[in-house]
């Protein structure tokens, strides 16, 4: 473990953006999840971003077989990932040139020059090294032969392959890395004796290039300077780092206990929404049930049969497996039941870009099933509370008897962020609608007079039993009905029963400004690049834009049109091609809204919104 | 074990107060009757009782029962009776379902269902033809076979339930005609009584649109002769005079007669359905002559939910987290102050 710093300049940094890239098999999420692990527990904010090839083991070398890890870290407030790099550590050609673009001109880049072979530079469609050819004179580069130090470092270890040697030259990466932000090694130090309890020698092995790394940098005359970023404020508490799926996976456990119903999991395994179902599965000692199904079909219907029987039920899915559930949810909002869909958003339509962010399937989830079958639909905006709206989805669709659509997308779920711990004793109470005795006039469709919700019986009480179905039910008994008025009331009442719930979800409020010449409007993952995009703005002395942002979107919250009302102009931030902006224009009248979309299976740029907004309202 | 008292019950206890709208003279009122009077006979408690069926003339059959029920979506009630049973092992789940709710837009669900073993009870309802649309061929519809959807004769090939189920793993199956009630209630109790999922197909008459279509077996005038009614342990001997029985011939089964070159009821094969080997269960089920009834396969297995037990009562003893603070606080925890 090394933590002292001896004798050399620091400049203090306010946040910066590090980008590790090297081959599948190089070990870059770890390498990245080491660095902001060990950022988060020295107090900075963070947010990570993952990206990596759909294919599995993708050629080494090869261009399309990347994979990066990308961090922010900071002593302000951090909202997003970032745009362009302060430091890209490239272990291989193919790294270098599919991440160069993102370095900002005059920053660092540190190479591994051992991967930078003929054979190498070729795969990665290099005509000449890029490292001899002068074509990056604007950066600056620190080319350093890892994977010699590496194997010199571990000469005198034994009972180490050749694979395990060089496998650990990430670690040298790492320990160089630690030293030029000043960071202690001791998180990662301590990680490896976690990890490789039983394999001593991978102890030690990956402590001493960690090591290696980190006093390389320290004597190496190439690193002028190192940086500190010192703690951000933040609210005082015990926090993690915890990946979007991860969050919404614990909220449901935590809905689950607090309400006190067993977690039923209907899933199927599809990209990028089976990390809920791989953090679910793990939870056997809380009693979660989680059924791996044989289609998406399946996974919402054996969901809505634990629901009948009287657990908390919810299936998770990304865009084509919401157009599979279509029907099944169809009648899940018929019978009035409880039931969680978390639709992680990827990029559509049809398969699409499965690996890649996108807010294309709010219409699906809107309108996308046969008849006048609305359903609850809410969105989480940041990795963390995917955790709250995961909560939310569970405590809604059992107090309101209908099923509610909990919609993240791949940038929030495979992101991550710290997260306050909150324990379920602090969560809000959940009610639910069970009955467990008979009485006289019980009736499976009695309605609480409140919000609407439907009685819920559960098989094994006796004298509640009764008949449920996909067919038009008469409103009092349940029974088939085909009586006209009887149609257009239940019609009415499974609507209004939605809108009832304005009166329970929270207003919508604005950032930056209550009212002023521009409104920015975003929903769901989008937040953290819209609110530091106006924040950024508004230290710049824009002060008339303000920030809404959309969590709950059926229903609208109750004061949607008069937040939006108080500025002269509206524009809609949105990864689709303006499905929110239809929305509002479809609910309210003479809105003066503009649109901003991408659709390009990537997050908004900051420089692309800031633009965008300073041309709304110059 | 836990001795539960149930109270007595008869068949007007699973009648629900809702019109039966069958067309008159189809099984489906006989298959009704024979689960209204074998429920009775299970030992279970109504509350305990969840009917879960499909789309279909056959899967209106819940709302005629007064128990828990779900009319639900086509072809999917096995994901939804599997969904229930998981949620609450202690009820009795039934699925209701036709030909083409099971094997058609419902294939992949009926494969994997049997394949999971899960303790459910399936009955399939099989009259060669949708009814509830008035008339097209099915995926057990014979080929030639003159429908709505194939004026000219029916072009598709079509599955034997018995031989697809047994395929996806059924460790339970059997078969009946539609017009037994009596042997029809026994085998509710039957696969009731098995853990595990259990399969049978009802050859059940339609008489609007397939009217007759198993008639050649099933009628009274025929049906000794026609049918061999399995029972695990004995020969399987069949004919009105019982004189015919079944043998093999290399690897075919063959009908003799007993009495006739030298064959003695010693000769005749003894039925095993409790029999890992499903070679003999699939030749029997592909069988025409004799059209072979009962149960055909009854292979007890561990179900789903027992492994699943197992395992979560395994995890339990070994966790050192019994609340989700537990978790949330576990592991790379930070403070800040």
């Amino acid at each position: 473990m090394i933590t002292a710093k001896v004798n050399h300049q620091q400049e203090v940094l306010e946040a910066v953006i590090i980008r590790f890239v090297g081959d599948s098999g190089d070990g870059m999420q770890l390498t990245g999840t080491q660095f902001s692990d060990t950022s988060a527990m020295f107090g900075n904010d963070i947010a990570t971003f993952p990206n990596y090839p759909a294919e599995i083991r993708a050629p080494q070398g090869s261009l399309y077989g990347v994979s990066g890890f990308q961090v922010h870290i900071g002593s302000v407030e951090i909202s997003t990932p970032g745009d362009s790099v302060d430091l890209l550590v490239a272990m291989n050609p193919a790294g270098l040139k599919t991440n160069l673009q993102a370095v900002k001109p005059g920053h660092t880049i540190i190479v591994d020059t051992d991967s930078f072979t003929k054979k190498n530079l070729v795969k990665a469609q290099y005509e000449s090294n890029p490292l001899e050819d002068g074509s990056l004179e604007n950066y600056r580069v620190i080319e350093v032969s890892m994977t010699s130090l590496t194997k010199e470092t571990l000469k005198d270890v034994s009972g180490l392959d050749n694979k395990s040697i060089t496998r650990s030259k990430n670690m040298f990466a790492l320990g160089m890395v630690y030293w030029m932000y000043d960071r202690s090694t001791e998180h990662t130090v301590e990680f490896f004796n976690k990890k490789f309890k039983s394999k001593p020698e991978l102890i030690e092995a990956n402590t001493k290039v960690l090591n290696a790394g980190f006093y390389f940098a320290e004597t190496l005359e190439l690193i002028p300077n190192s940086y500190t970023i010192a703690p951000a404020k933040m609210l005082t508490g015990t926090y993690r780092i915890i990946m979007g799926n991860t969050a919404t996976a614990w909220g449901l456990l935590a809905a689950a206990e607090k309400s006190g119903l067993d977690l039923f999991l209907g899933s199927y395994p599809i990209t990028p929404a089976t990390d809920i179902l791989h953090e679910l599965v793990k939870h056997k000692h809380f009693g979660v049930k989680a059924f791996q199904a044989e289609d998406e079909i399946a996974g919402i219907t054996s969901a809505i049969g634990a629901s009948f029987a009287g657990d908390l039920a919810i299936t998770t899915t990304s865009g084509p497996g919401l157009a599979l559930k279509g029907e099944a949810l169809g009648l899940a909002m018929m019978i009035e039941l409880p039931l969680v869909v978390v639709n992680v958003q990827r990029g559509g339509p049809s398969t699409g870009l499965p690996t890649k962010t996108e807010q294309s399937d709010l219409l699906q989830s809107l309108y996308g099933r046969n008849g006048e079958s609305p359903v609850i639909v809410i969105a989480a905006s940041t990795p963390a509370n995917c955790f709250d709206y995961a909560y939310e989805a569970a405590k809604l669709t059992l107090e309101h008897m209908t099923p509610v659509i909990l919609l993240t997308d791949g940038y929030i779920a495979n992101g991550s962020a710290p997260w306050k711990i909150q324990s379920v004793d602090d969560m809000p109470e959940i009610k639910n609608n069970i009955v467990s005795e008979a009485n006289e006039n019980w009736h499976p469709y009695n309605r609480n007079e409140d919000t609407l919700a439907r009685n819920w019986a559960i098989p094994g009480t006796a004298g509640l039993e009764h008949r449920v179905g996909g067919l038009e039910k008469d409103r009092v008994s349940g029974n088939v009905s085909y009586v006209p008025e009887n149609h257009e009331y239940m019609i009415k009442i499974r609507s209004e029963k939605i809108k009832r719930l304005q009166n329970y979800i929270p207003k919508l409020t604005t950032e930056f400004a209550e009212s002023g010449d521009l409104l920015v409007i975003g929903w769901g993952g989008t937040y953290g690049s819209l609110h530091s995009a106006v924040k950024q703005l508004n230290e710049a002395g824009y002060s008339t834009i303000g920030f809404a942002h959309f969590n709950y979107i059926n229903p609208l919250p109750k004061n949607t049109e008069a937040v939006l009302k108080q500025f002269k102009k509206i524009v809609v931030c949105e990864l689709n091609n303006g499905q929110f902006a239809k929305v509002l224009k479809m609910n309210f009248d003479g809105l003066n809204l503009s649109q901003f979309n991408k659709v390009q299976g990537l997050p908004f740029g900051n420089s692309e919104l800031t633009e965008k907004f300073k041309q709304l309202v110059n | 074990m836990e001795t539960t008292v149930v109270k007595e019950y008869t068949f007007k206890d699973f009648t629900s107060d809702q019109e039966v709208r069958w067309c008159p003279g189809c099984d489906d009122y006989v298959i009704l009757r024979a689960m209204q009077k074998a429920l009775p006979k299970m030992g279970v408690k109504r509350e305990d009782v969840v009917f879960v069926s499909g789309i279909g003339c056959s899967s209106r059959f819940p709302y005629y029962i007064d128990s828990y029920g779900i009319h639900s979506i086509h072809g999917r009630a096995p994901g939804i009776a599997s969904g229930v049973k998981l949620a609450n092992p202690n009820l009795s789940v039934w699925v209701i379902t036709g030909d083409g709710d099971a094997l058609a837009i419902g294939g992949n669900h009926f494969i994997h269902v049997l394949r999971r073993n899960i303790d459910l009870n399936i009955i399939l309802f099989n009259n060669e033809i949708y009814g509830l649309t008035k008339g097209q061929f099915s995926p057990t519809s014979l080929v030639g076979q003159k429908t709505k959807s194939s004026p000219y004769g029916n072009t598709q090939p079509p599955f034997s339930p018995g031989e697809l189920a047994i395929g996806a793993q059924a460790r339970f199956f059997a078969r009946i005609g539609g017009n037994t009630p009596k042997e029809m209630t026994q085998l509710f109790i039957e696969a009731e009584k098995f853990k595990g999922t259990s399969l049978i197909e009802i050859l059940q008459n339609c008489p609007i649109f397939n009217d007759g279509c198993f008639t050649q077996y099933t009628s009274k005038a025929v049906r000794e002769d026609k049918q061999l009614n399995v029972e695990h342990g004995k020969p399987m001997i069949f004919g009105k005079e019982q004189d015919k029985g079944l043998v093999l011939n290399g690897l075919k089964l063959e009908v003799v007669t007993i009495g006739e070159n030298g064959i003695t009821e010693n000769d005749i094969l003894v039925h095993d359905a409790k029999e890992q080997d499903t070679t003999l269960h699939q030749m029997l089920v592909r069988l025409q002559y004799p059209m072979v009834t009962g149960i055909i396969r009854s292979f007890d297995d561990a179900t789903l939910e027992e492994r699943e037990d197992a395992l979560t009562a395994e995890v339990k003893a070994n966790s050192k987290f019994t609340k989700t603070d537990d978790l949330f606080f576990s592991g790379g925890t930070y403070k800040v102050e």
